[in-house]
């Protein structure tokens, strides 16, 4: 590890932190409805929108209409996404003549970018056509990433209003997300990255002619406007089969700075929404900072892990000093690869600027688990706040039962029903990724998987089921994952880790919507101090550790000790 | 649920209008007009014909060229359409090893290439000369893989050291800002202001 490795790691949470609020303030006010200086131009735009599809955006709904809207909206997504590849040999935009996806990888991007997933067992300048990559991919980028934002809207509205049928509408807040939030930041940032590098063309393919006289065939494509929102929406699927690792996809270190940022932005503010929401923006601080203590030490053991090479090359006569530089780039380096990694995976983004199957055990040990923890260190967009307040609930609910009192949570008590509907939601994850790594360790069509022998191979499989479950999309990418086997079971695994989820939450949201505010006594347990912090990461990590351990012990523990002693497989 | 159907598909269908051709066409024209060498990939042109991109690395063998990191990007067989077969620096496939730490394969490979280098454990290589990038395009090497190399150029060229060597620091980039990222040398970059001396 280096100082100035730290001065970028530090300088990233500071500009992190000090955007939250202002940010936090805007999206406030786009999700309350309120006008914002793009209202002259986009208001006539929204009201289109309005009109076309025949929604009263003033409608209350209640969750279960909420969470009826949101589900065949995606449904519809999913199914578009499909048409357009299967079809995609027919469409225009496709000077590389790609032909059709097959039926079951078609399937399983769909499922994976209508769930905001991004999982790709595809490389996408060898598979989709630009027509895909823009009208298939982009768009579900933006929409799965507005919705999860208008659910976590949702929610926080569940915890501010009292005795209220309903959690807002859901077309309102998708449309609003999309066009006041998401669209213009992605068109100053496709600026930028264009401006740094990122191509933007619908050019075939360019045939170069090498300095030593070899054919270099270098794919172009509308990369900077997918890139944009690949990272704002913490979707993560690349245009690329590199992802950001990819010169095109990330050519400098600024354009580098600005991604992970960009993955960040949103979910950190929107803590800030939920305090502006519940009259008390400390209750957000909060919460921002129980992430920031887990994003910390996980940023510190990822990078002292990866900074201090792989001591079985380094007895080979490798120079340890650039630390562990398979599957790197040398203009991030350790620190900005080790950084990126957490960022991605506390975020459920899954880009990667460096290969996390080549990171050291202990240093790739840390996305799985950011992923295993449920995502809630700032989390996507939105997602990551939502899954945050479902374990402040268990929180509440386990200080509750220390000191014999019903528990409550800014101002709403937490009842049955909501712990059991919180359960619900945090259990459904355990089940998908344990019970499917387990059938694929068992079976021939799982074990043909993987390519590395040994513990991580099996890191390989749990990691992908995690990924799929905490909606990520980052991979130990040697897994061969374009198999039938492999694309059902993710793409299954990928429905229930954002559906099963959301479902419950929804329900939670409506039920603390119809409850009475409590009077703050000098029994409430106050839920902005350090004690209340405490607890909530003692939760997040408890809960993880004890579903997850014997796993990662499995695949990453394991590995590293071996390493130690010397064995290679 | 039923009532949902007509706004699921009229919003489905408006935002692809203009998330997925109004936003990605409009951006494409934008940045073409205003930033056309970028847009178009940034592409260097010599002698009327494209000869790479300055931020898609190449593969070179020779011993006259500053050669870049191992590559782990693939081609499909001549032999075997139905297979793949090593193909550095492909950049229309781009890929990453993804050997795990503990591969036997990394390590076989990694001390072949340690050996080819003769690297020793008191005499160490750079990390980044033995192992593949992320993207197996990587345009760029450390300086210390770059230094390793100007004994080589300059004797295949018949130049003296101390040329390739202020051509190496000419083609050399610090941290952006000072800050970001790492020192690195555009592999590409230095070997056509090789070609350019007279």
């Amino acid at each position: 590890m280096t100082v100035n490795g730290w001065i970028q790691i530090l300088v990233f949470i500071a500009i992190v932190v000090a955007l939250a609020r202002p940010i936090g303030g805007y999206l406030d006010r786009v999700l309350e409805g309120e006008r914002t200086f793009l209202s002259p131009v986009l208001g006539p735009v929204e009201r289109g929108f309005y009109w076309l599809s025949g929604v009263k955006p003033t409608e209350n709904q209640s969750w279960w209409a909420y969470c009826g809207g949101m589900l065949i909206f995606h449904l519809f997504g999913f199914a578009l996404l499909y048409g357009l590849q299967r079809l995609q040999g027919m469409l225009p935009f496709n000077p590389q003549d790609m032909a059709a996806v097959a039926p079951d990888l078609a399937a399983n991007t769909a499922m994976s970018f209508a769930t905001n997933t991004n999982w790709q067992n595809y490389g996408g300048e060898s598979t989709m056509s630009y027509l895909v990559q823009m009208a298939g991919l982009t768009v579900q980028n933006f929409t799965s990433a507005a919705s999860g934002i208008a659910l976590a809207a949702a929610l926080v509205r569940g915890f501010a209003r009292a005795e209220s049928r309903g959690i807002g509408n859901f077309w309102a807040d998708l449309v609003r997300v999309t066009l006041y939030v998401l669209l213009p930041m992605c068109i100053v940032l496709t600026l930028f990255y264009v401006w740094q590098g990122v191509p933007q063309n619908l050019s075939p393919y360019v045939e170069a002619t090498t300095l030593e006289g070899g054919k270099q065939v270098i794919a172009q494509g509308p990369v900077a406007s997918q890139l944009a929102i690949k990272m704002l929406g913490t979707n993560g699927g690349g245009f690329f089969n590199a992802n950001s690792a990819h010169p095109y996809e990330n050519p400098t270190a600024l354009s580098n700075l600005v991604q992970m940022l960009s993955i960040l932005v949103l979910g950190a503010a929107m803590t800030n929404v939920f305090g502006r929401r519940v009259g008390d923006e400390r209750q957000g601080w909060a919460i921002l900072a129980a992430m920031g203590v887990l994003f910390v030490v996980g940023v510190f053991i990822t990078y002292w892990a990866e900074a201090g090479g792989n001591p079985l090359l380094t007895a080979l006569g490798v120079d340890p000093s650039a630390g562990n530089m398979e599957g790197k780039e040398v203009r991030f380096g350790e620190a900005l690869s080790a950084l990126f990694a957490v960022v991605t995976t506390a975020a459920s983004c899954g880009a990667v600027n460096a290969m996390h199957d080549s990171f050291m055990p202990l240093g790739g040990a840390v996305p799985l688990a950011n992923m295993l923890l449920g995502e809630v260190i700032v989390g996507g967009v939105g997602a990551g706040l939502y899954g945050m307040l479902l374990f402040a609930i268990i929180s509440v609910f386990v200080a509750g039962l220390m000191v014999g009192r019903t528990p409550e949570y800014v101002g709403k008590k937490i009842e049955a029903r909501e712990v059991k509907m919180t359960m619900l939601a945090i259990l459904c994850l355990p089940l998908v990724v344990l019970g499917f790594t387990a059938l694929a360790t068992v079976i021939p069509a799982g074990l043909a998987g993987p390519a590395n022998a040994g513990p991580h191979g099996f890191s390989e499989i749990f990691y992908a089921f995690t990924s799929a479950a905490a909606n990520n999309g980052s991979a130990f990418g040697g897994l061969t994952g374009n198999t039938m086997f492999y694309n059902s079971t993710l793409a299954v695994t990928m429905a229930v880790g954002r559906f099963a989820m959301i479902v419950p939450m929804l329900a939670v949201a409506g039920s603390l919507a119809a409850k009475r505010k409590t009077a703050v006594s000098v029994g409430t347990f106050p839920t902005h101090g350090g004690l209340f912090i405490g607890l909530l990461v003692g939760v997040v990590v408890i809960v993880g550790g004890l579903t997850y351990f014997p796993a990662l012990a499995l695949g990453p523990i394991a590995e590293h000790l071996a390493m130690l002693a010397g064995s290679v497989f | 649920m039923l009532r949902d159907i007509r706004p699921a598909l009229v919003m489905m269908l408006l935002m692809t209008v203009l998330l997925g051709l109004v936003y990605p066409l409009g951006m494409t024209g934008i940045a073409g007009a205003i930033m056309p060498q970028q847009a178009k990939g940034s592409l260097i042109e010599r002698d009327g014909k494209v000869i790479g991109s300055t931020l898609i690395g190449q593969n070179f063998t020779g011993d006259r060229y500053f050669h870049g990191r191992p590559s782990a990007t693939t081609d499909t067989d001549p032999n075997d359409s139905a297979k793949t077969a090593p193909s550095p620096y492909n950049a229309a496939s781009s890929l990453a090893s993804n050997l795990g730490p503990t591969s036997k394969a990394l390590v076989e490979r990694v001390k072949e290439d340690v050996a080819r280098l003769g690297g020793s454990k008191e005499k160490p290589v750079p990390a980044d000369m033995v192992t593949t990038s992320g993207s197996g395009l990587d345009p760029h090497i450390s300086p210390a893989a770059a230094a390793l190399q100007v004994a080589r150029v300059a004797q295949a060229r018949g130049l003296p050291e101390a040329r390739v060597r202020a051509l190496l620091a000419a083609a050399t980039d610090d941290r952006t800002f000072g800050v970001l990222g790492e020192p690195r040398v555009n592999v590409l970059q230095l070997n056509l202001s090789l070609d350019a001396v007279k």
